[in-house]
């Protein structure tokens, strides 16, 4: 700290425990945070405009890649999109099958945050590796929670990571009856153990810090959103998919190449867990709204270190789904329907695990994508994500830089950041003067 | 040679993406080690999910595993390491955890107890990681050298059987 103007600035040059690679600065004048900047300096994946040009049947595989934990929800998000600007109708058997599909993301996605990435900071860890010398039983629930939602992946998506069978229409290949059924035991007992999880995470001790957000999320008819749904918010907003652009925009700043989500009214907003939970408690199934009350959760969460309770509650939820669309699916006739091109624009929002991830198509007459846009969780929460910083760490100023440090980057492990999810566009402005 | 109990269950793991040049080094090393092995010994081309290894290690007496790795050696150079006591170095740093490296996954296995007694891992230095490209000449060449060391070490009176 200097001793004469009160400046200390404390600077986190590499993120641990979050997927890509970031960094977080944090500025203090006059002993208050002035400013939290997290800085994004991974290469920016320009996967909107890698689309153009192509055919849309292409876009559920090429955009599955921008992000090795939660490709599905990409495909999902891709598929729904082109799928609404082709006018196809998807017979119900098909959409089970890829809401049990996106489930198996969610097992996959929440059972490695909660067990191997945000756990060891409630602890006081540095990693899964120390934690668990401790806590052995914990971590190999936690393994076998991911194994599952593996399994699921590769059951029905064909490999584990970026899977291959999602196409526009259905899916390529239908998976066996008895490849199904072989799921049922792991999921029951991936059932036990994410009841469990919410059991062993309630226990843990939380910061006393409630932030005002306006949670974002989707909302459908008598089911917890996953893969479908309007756009709800907790200020009342409600609206479908294809009018995602008339309220919310990305902007550009300068201290990071990923771009910041914003409403249009400049106001930040939260996706994931917490806002997903907060705005469809009531959709909940019994099991894991049983699971919440057990926790001490009311039907709103705004403390975002809590959100490990909400994903050990969506972990519940995704695996009882997944065992109920096992148990009444009926297989289809085909795999897939039939999809014939048309311009049109079309337009699609899932919920990643992360969170809200709205898709935008426009198509020519032959079927080539003219245009892509693609506004992933990570880039919605970023301002988000930096004002609880701003907040949050003004009552930590008094920890040497370490153990502050530390606090922060528990702090953006909240949102499980996906930045190699974030950092997908990059406007390049030349000035030839 | 490896000592292994009666009925003690002995792994080969190749791990790689067979799609991506060099990488399905590991893959491809499994393979022909597969008819090659005594029935005690189990055979497993990995995906590229190191998190999943934990799981495959457990219950394993010893394991052998096979990676392509990218670093500072010439391509093709094989290099083992007994991984029983000591971690193995970190080859390829990395800051992501949603992309558990192989050093992780395998400290993570000795955290939990899961960890074989007799751990060993060989890598291969790799030239090209290319989507859809083939194996390099050097990797190429490097493999079935590969491949006949760990056949002996696995199972070094059939190899020295069959030499005389």
């Amino acid at each position: 700290m200097s001793a004469t103007d009160g400046t200390r600035t404390i600077r986190v040059r590499e993120l641990a425990r979050v997927e890509g690679e970031a960094a977080l600065k944090i500025s203090v004048r006059g002993g208050r945070v002035q400013e939290a900047q997290l800085n994004i300096f991974e290469p920016p994946r320009f996967f909107e405009a890698l689309l153009r040009g192509r055919q849309f049947a292409e876009a559920p595989d090429i955009t599955a890649r921008i992000c090795g934990i939660c490709p599905v929800a990409y495909q999902m998000s891709a598929v729904q999109a082109i799928e609404q600007a082709l006018a196809v109708e998807i017979p119900p058997p098909i959409r089970a099958l890829r809401r049990l599909l996106y489930c198996g993301e969610w097992i996959e996605s929440h059972g490695l945050h909660v067990y191997l990435l945000h756990a060891p900071d409630f602890l006081g860890y540095q990693g899964a590796i120390e934690m668990a010398r401790d806590h052995r039983a914990a971590v190999q629930r936690g393994l076998k929670l991911k194994q599952t939602g593996n399994r699921v992946l590769t059951t029905l998506g064909g490999r584990e990571i970026h899977p291959v069978n999602v196409r526009v229409g259905g899916f390529y290949k239908l998976p066996s009856n008895s490849a199904l059924r072989e799921l049922v035991q792991p999921l029951r007992e991936a059932r036990e153990a994410a009841l469990e999880t919410v059991r062993w995470v309630a226990g843990f001790e939380f910061p006393d810090c409630e932030r005002d957000y306006e949670f974002v999320a989707l909302q459908a008819d008598g089911e917890y959103p996953i893969d479908q749904g309007r756009i709800v918010s907790s200020s009342g907003l409600d609206l479908p998919a294809d009018r995602f652009d008339e309220h919310f925009v990305e902007e550009q700043v300068r201290h990071s190449t990923a771009l910041h989500g914003r409403r249009r009214d400049g106001q930040s907003y939260l996706v994931g867990p917490l806002a997903r939970y907060s705005l469809n408690h009531d959709r909940l199934w019994p099991l894991a709204r049983k699971a919440a009350e057990d926790a001490g959760l009311g039907p709103v969460c705004r403390n975002p270190y809590r959100s490990i309770i909400v994903r050990g509650i969506e972990l519940v939820q995704a695996c009882d789904e997944a065992l109920a669309i096992i148990e009444q699916w009926e297989r289809p006739a085909q795999p897939a329907v039939p999809v014939a091109a048309r311009a049109a624009t079309g337009y699609g929002c899932t919920e990643a695990p992360r969170g809200l991830l709205y898709h935008r198509y426009r198509l020519a007459r032959d079927g080539s994508i003219e245009d892509a846009l693609i506004v992933p969780p990570t880039s919605q929460n970023q301002p988000t994500i930096e004002r609880d910083l701003e907040i949050f760490a003004n009552d930590w100023l008094d920890l040497a830089d370490e153990p502050l440090r530390w606090r922060c980057e528990q702090a953006v492990r909240n949102y499980d950041p996906c930045i190699s999810c974030a950092t997908h566009f990059l406007r390049l402005e030349v000035d030839r003067g | 040679m490896d000592e292994a109990a009666p009925g003690a269950l002995r792994l080969v793991i190749g791990l790689g993406n067979r799609d991506r040049g060099d990488d399905a080094a590991g893959l491809l090393v499994a393979e022909a080690l597969r008819s090659q092995l005594p029935p005690d010994v189990r055979v497993f081309s990995g995906g590229n999910d190191p998190a999943a290894l934990v799981g495959q290690l457990t219950g394993a007496e010893a394991a052998w595993i096979v990676d392509a790795a990218s670093g500072q050696a010439a391509a093709g150079t094989v290099t083992r390491f007994d991984v029983s006591e000591a971690a193995l170095p970190a080859l390829h740093r990395t800051v992501s955890s949603h992309g558990l490296g192989l050093p992780a996954a395998l400290e993570l296995a000795r955290s939990l107890g899961q960890l074989p007694r007799r751990c060993i891992v060989y890598t291969v230095a790799a030239q090209d990681f290319a989507p859809g490209s083939p194996l390099s000449p050097p990797v190429a060449a490097a493999l079935p050298g590969l491949v006949r060391r760990l056949a002996a070490e696995l199972d070094p009176v059939a190899v020295s059987a069959g030499d005389a």
